[in-house]
């Protein structure tokens, strides 16, 4: 089923024109993985799917984006309730200089009604264990999370997001500042996590597309060349531009 | 014959000259007035109130009063100051009328201290009626310190990460939200360190209270703030100026007391921007 739907999706920062007629469907707790040379518009697309765009002046959209059935372009969309449900997780691990704890409750100390002591802690334990940082932090969860290492931090950021109970996860760039390793144990997370959330993934490494997603879009210049399984745009793209690209002639 | 290495001396030498310069007058001034002020000081001088015409006793109602200045001037400074400030960094957009305000900004810091004396007696003393009280020196001195709690609060508050901001927006906190909950609390030893050299500088002016609020000799201590009140600049400049025959000791244990309550406030928030920069650490 279709998690989220875009049709006809035109984007211009100012006179730039960043997305062009991109429309392409995506399903409920799947990862789907946007790939592309920088500038394409790959994370503008991210962003327009939490409307994180809107805080760039002078940017106008056209077009539909319809999550669970609301077009969230319309202008009466609650911005607030968007973010809950649409979370994302930053290139750059961003935890706030505040504690561990604080960090991952932050959602709850805007948004709950709640703010008890132990509905905290147990919100806190869930999140936490559901990016397995658990284990390793449940005795240190009042220390700064920004002493943690980029890995934990980049968990931490979306154990933040769980904590929020988003249903769909975007991620932009998620492991490009951490080492193999520690790409490796957040693929694994990701795949995980599908259980649960759709995921959105943009990158530039396409292994890294081909190993964790089940669908593949490709996009050049504003456009969105191929969306289709990722083993077809990977083994059988339909396009040459795709093809040139996944087989490093560009980009 | 061109010399390279005898002319960067030179150049060296002369721009060690220039700093050595700055450091100079400061050290002087520091010097003389310990040495000529420190005699003066004990129990008495700080807590009795001026006698024999003011050529004995102490200076207790003076710092009293510009204790009493200082926090009326905070009291109205701090949290206009800072409103404007959240609002010229967070939800200011480019436009004319920003421009403007900002400009006027600038300008306030800019203005002679003289002239905010003079506006305060028309507006406060004779306009609203104050009187020459408390109430309106220390209004005069929050206006005249404005500027520099808005600057710095603008620039604590800008400093934050744009990213932080980002992260808690895209949690779905409000503007309102993220401002209270990440901007502001990352953003208050900056706060804190203007606010603090806004208190060293409405304490030490003369100009602002002179029309305003200063008594020339009053030996109680004000019961409200519609009282006058002596204040230590002002105390400094009679006794220096105003009354014949004033020891020396006392001019320099006021100045002494003066200049230590500004150095102390100055020295207050270069610790704690100090210990905020080590601890930051984006």
């Amino acid at each position: 089923m279709a998690k989220i739907e875009v049709n006809k999706l035109n984007l211009w920062y100012g006179d730039f024109h960043a997305l062009i007629n991109v429309s392409a469907s995506f399903i409920e707790k799947k990862i789907t993985a946007i790939i592309g040379p920088s500038g394409c518009g790959k994370s503008t697309l991210l962003r327009a799917f939490n409307r994180m765009n809107d805080l760039i002046e002078g940017v106008r959209t056209e077009g539909e984006i319809i999550i669970d059935t609301e077009n969230i372009l319309a202008n009466g969309t609650d911005l607030v309730s968007l973010r809950k449900k649409v979370g994302m997780v930053f290139q750059r691990p961003n935890p706030f200089p505040l504690s561990i704890f604080e960090n991952v409750i932050f959602g709850e100390r805007v948004h709950g009604e709640n703010l008890k002591r132990d509905n905290l802690e147990r919100i806190a334990e869930e999140s936490l264990r559901a990016v397995l940082l658990w284990d390793d932090l449940k005795d240190k969860l009042q220390k700064p999370a920004l002493g943690l290492s980029l890995e934990q931090k980049q968990r931490l950021c979306i154990a933040r997001l769980i904590a929020v109970k988003s249903d769909i996860v975007l991620m932009d760039e998620p492991c490009s500042t951490l080492d193999p390793q520690a790409t490796a144990r957040i693929e694994e997370l990701m795949r995980e996590l599908k259980d649960k959330y759709t995921i959105i993934i943009v990158t530039h490494n396409m292994q890294q597309a081909a190993r964790v997603s089940d669908d593949t879009g490709f996009m050049l210049l504003g456009e969105l060349v191929e969306f289709g399984r990722t083993d077809d745009v990977f083994t059988r793209p339909k396009d040459k531009r795709t093809e040139d690209y996944i087989t490093g002639r560009y980009g | 014959m061109r010399n390279p290495k005898r002319n960067q001396k030179i150049a060296f030498f002369f721009l060690f000259l220039a700093t050595l310069l700055i450091v100079v007058p400061v050290g002087m001034v520091v010097v003389i007035i310990v040495v000529k002020g420190l005699p003066a000081i004990n129990w008495q001088f700080l807590s009795d109130i001026p006698r024999q015409g003011m050529r004995a006793g102490g200076i207790f109602p003076a710092i009293v009063g510009t204790v009493y200045l200082v926090l009326g001037a905070i009291i109205f400074a701090l949290p206009i100051g800072l409103l404007a400030a959240i609002y010229l960094s967070e939800y200011a957009k480019e436009n004319l009328l920003n421009r403007m305000i900002k400009l006027s900004i600038v300008n306030l810091a800019g203005v002679p201290s003289v002239v905010y004396g003079l506006f305060g007696l028309a507006l406060f003393v004779v306009f609203f009626k104050f009187g020459a009280s408390i109430l309106s020196g220390s209004l005069t001195l929050g206006i005249m310190i404005l500027p520099i709690i808005i600057t710095t609060s603008r620039e604590a508050l800008e400093s934050v990460p744009q990213s932080f901001r980002e992260v808690s927006l895209s949690l779905g906190a409000s503007k309102w939200q993220t401002i209270r909950h990440i901007v502001l609390p990352n953003a208050i030893p900056g706060i804190i360190t203007g606010t603090i050299l806004g208190i060293g500088r409405a304490a030490g002016e003369t100009a602002p209270i002179l029309f305003t609020v200063a008594a020339f000799y009053l030996p109680q201590l004000p019961k409200s703030i519609f009282d006058q009140a002596m204040a230590l600049p002002y105390h400094l400049y009679v006794i220096s100026t105003q009354v014949p025959n004033v020891d020396e000791k006392i001019r320099y244990g006021t100045a002494l007391v003066l200049l230590t309550l500004v150095l102390f406030m100055n020295l207050t928030a270069i610790i704690i921007r100090y210990k905020f920069r080590k601890k930051k650490k984006w």
